[in-house]
C-alpha cells in the first residue's frame, strides 16, 4: 500500500476532539473500584487545565451495565440515554464526555441506532415524555474521558514531575495499554485509531515517557465480558481469557498496565490474586504481581499526586514496586490510613501474591 | 485451594514457533490446493455428515496448520467421501483428494 493511502486509512480513524464545555457523566461502577479516578479527572481538567466540565447529581447509570447482562431490553436503555441527554440539555451542554467505557459505547450505539431507524428515535422521545416530561437534543460530539486525557496529554507532560522511566536504569518504563472492548470494537471510527490499532493510551504512555509493548494477545478481552462474570458458574471463562492474556504478556515483563474501562482494570488487578491462588503464579517481579492503573490515576502519579490520595491502595495488587522505578515517593505508614486519617484498616495477605 | 467455585480452562493458545506442521507441509505436497483455502466455510456448511461427526474440511486444514493431529483423526474418521464438498468450494480445492491425502498421512504416522 503506498504511503499516502496509509495516511488515508489512518485520518478516518482520527477524531477532532473538542476543546472545552463539556457535560460529564459518571461511571456507576468505578467509584468502588478506583475512588479517586474521577475526582482526578475533573481535577486536572477543571482545576489544572481550566476546561469547563458540568457534572449533575441528577444523572443515573446508563444501563449499560444491564444492557450488555441481558436484563433490559434495548428500548429501555435508550430511554435511560435519552434522559442523560435531556439532562445535558437542560444545562446548556453539547459535548458529552463519558467516564466509562460501557457508557461510551452505549450513547454510541445510541446514536448511530438512531441515524439508521429515526422512527425507534420517535419512540423513545414519546417514551421519556410520558415517563418524566423531558425533551432533549443530540449530543453534537460524544468522547470517552480518555480521550480527553489523550487529547490533554501533551499539557500533562508538560507539568509532570516523575516520568515512566526506570530511575536506576534511565530505560523507559515497559507498559501494556489496555483498550476497553466498547472503545472502538463496535463503532470503530468512534476511537482514536480505530480497533485495530486504537492509540488513546499508547499515546498517553509513550508522551508521558513510556515505552509500550506489543504481545499477541493485545486486543483479546480482559475475561469481564459481563456474563461470563455475573454468573458464577461462568467465571471460569473470565478468569481462564484473563489467564490468557497474562501468559501471553509474561515473557515481555511489563512494569504495569493502564486501561480506559472500569472492567478492566477490576479484572487484569483482582484476578492476578485469583490466578496465583490457583495455580500459585504471580506476573511481576519478585513474587509481586503487574501494577494495573486506570488512566487517570497515571495521570496523577505523573503529575506528581500522592498514591494514597490516588487510591492506589485500594488495588489487589501492590503499585509499590512501580512507585520505586518512577521514583514517586510514598509513606508505607500512611497507605490504609484514608480521608481525616482514618483507618481504613489493612487487608488480609494473599498465600502467593506479594502485596507489600 | 481456595474453594471459588470455578476454575481455568486450559489455554487455547497456539504457540506457532513449537507447532509441529510436518503433516500440513505433506499435506501439500500431496494436495497443494490446500494453500488456497480461505477458510470460509462452504465445505463444513454443506457436509453431510459434520453435524453427527463434527467432521469439517475446513477445521482440519486449520488443525493440521496448528498441529492439532488427534482433532483432525477424530474429524476424518467421520468423512463418507460425498463429494459436496468438492461442489461447493469457491476456489476449486480438490476436496476429496485433500481428504484422502491426510488420511493417508494419518495412516502412515500409524494413526
Amino acid at each position: 500500500m503506498i504511503y499516502q493511502g496509509k495516511q488515508k486509512i489512518w485520518s478516518d480513524y482520527q477524531k477532532e476532539i473538542p476543546d472545552d464545555h463539556w457535560f460529564y457523566v459518571r461511571s456507576c461502577i468505578r467509584q468502588n473500584f478506583f475512588p479517586a479516578s474521577e475526582k482526578y479527572f475533573l481535577g486536572i481538567c477543571r482545576d489544572m487545565l481550566g476546561k469547563d466540565i458540568y457534572e449533575t447529581e441528577h444523572h443515573t447509570t446508563c444501563g449499560g451495565i444491564a444492557y450488555h447482562s441481558d436484563t433490559i431490553p434495548q428500548e429501555t436503555a435508550m430511554t435511560i440515554v435519552a434522559r442523560q441527554f435531556a439532562l445535558m440539555t437542560e444545562a446548556g451542554y453539547e459535548n458529552l464526555v463519558a467516564s466509562c467505557i460501557t457508557s461510551f459505547g452505549n450513547y454510541t450505539e445510541t446514536l448511530e441506532t438512531w441515524h439508521e431507524f429515526p422512527e425507534l428515535e420517535e419512540r423513545i422521545r414519546e417514551n421519556l415524555w410520558k415517563a418524566c416530561r423531558r425533551e432533549f437534543k443530540k449530543p453534537r460530539y460524544v468522547a470517552h474521558a480518555s480521550d480527553l486525557i489523550y487529547k490533554f496529554r501533551g499539557e500533562i507532560a508538560a507539568r509532570a514531575k516523575y516520568q515512566l522511566v526506570d530511575r536506576e536504569s534511565g530505560e523507559p518504563l515497559r507498559v501494556v495499554e489496555h483498550i476497553g472492548c466498547h472503545y472502538s470494537k463496535m463503532f470503530p471510527h468512534k476511537g482514536v485509531g480505530g480497533a485495530e490499532y486504537p492509540c488513546v493510551l499508547s499515546g498517553m504512555a509513550e508522551a508521558w515517557g513510556g515505552k509500550v509493548i506489543d504481545y499477541p494477545e493485545r486486543r483479546h478481552c480482559c475475561g469481564f465480558g459481563f456474563r461470563q462474570y455475573l454468573v458464577k458458574a461462568n467465571r471460569g471463562y473470565s478468569v481462564s481469557n484473563t489467564h490468557k492474556k497474562f501468559e501471553s504478556m509474561e515473557p515481555f515483563h511489563p512494569d504495569l498496565i493502564i486501561t480506559n474501562c472500569p472492567g478492566c482494570p477490576y479484572f487484569l488487578d483482582r484476578w492476578q490474586y485469583v490466578i496465583s491462588e490457583m495455580t500459585g503464579k504471580t506476573y511481576g517481579e519478585n513474587g509481586y504481581g503487574i501494577p494495573v492503573l486506570t488512566y487517570e490515576e497515571l495521570a496523577g502519579l505523573v503529575l506528581g499526586i500522592d498514591p494514597w490520595d490516588l487510591g492506589l491502595q485500594i488495588h489487589q495488587v501492590a503499585v509499590e514496586p512501580l512507585l520505586n522505578k518512577m521514583g514517586v515517593p510514598y509513606d508505607p505508614e500512611t497507605k490504609y490510613l484514608g480521608l481525616d486519617r482514618k483507618d481504613i484498616m489493612k487487608p488480609g495477605l494473599p498465600t502467593f501474591l506479594k502485596c507489600c | 485451594m481456595i474453594p471459588f467455585g470455578f476454575s481455568l480452562s486450559p489455554s487455547s493458545v497456539t504457540d506457532l514457533d513449537k507447532v509441529d506442521t510436518r503433516r500440513y507441509r505433506e499435506l501439500l505436497r500431496l494436495e497443494p490446493g490446500a494453500a488456497t483455502c480461505i477458510g470460509c466455510g462452504s465445505c463444513s456448511a454443506t457436509c453431510t455428515s459434520s453435524a453427527w461427526t463434527g467432521m469439517s474440511v475446513r477445521k482440519v486444514i486449520l488443525g493440521l496448520q496448528r498441529g492439532r493431529d488427534v482433532e483432525v483423526d477424530a474429524m476424518l474418521r467421520g468423512c463418507m467421501l460425498c463429494g459436496k464438498c468438492t461442489m461447493v468450494c469457491p476456489r476449486g480445492i480438490n476436496t476429496r483428494n485433500l481428504i484422502l491425502a491426510a488420511m493417508r498421512i494419518s495412516k502412515e504416522d500409524g494413526k
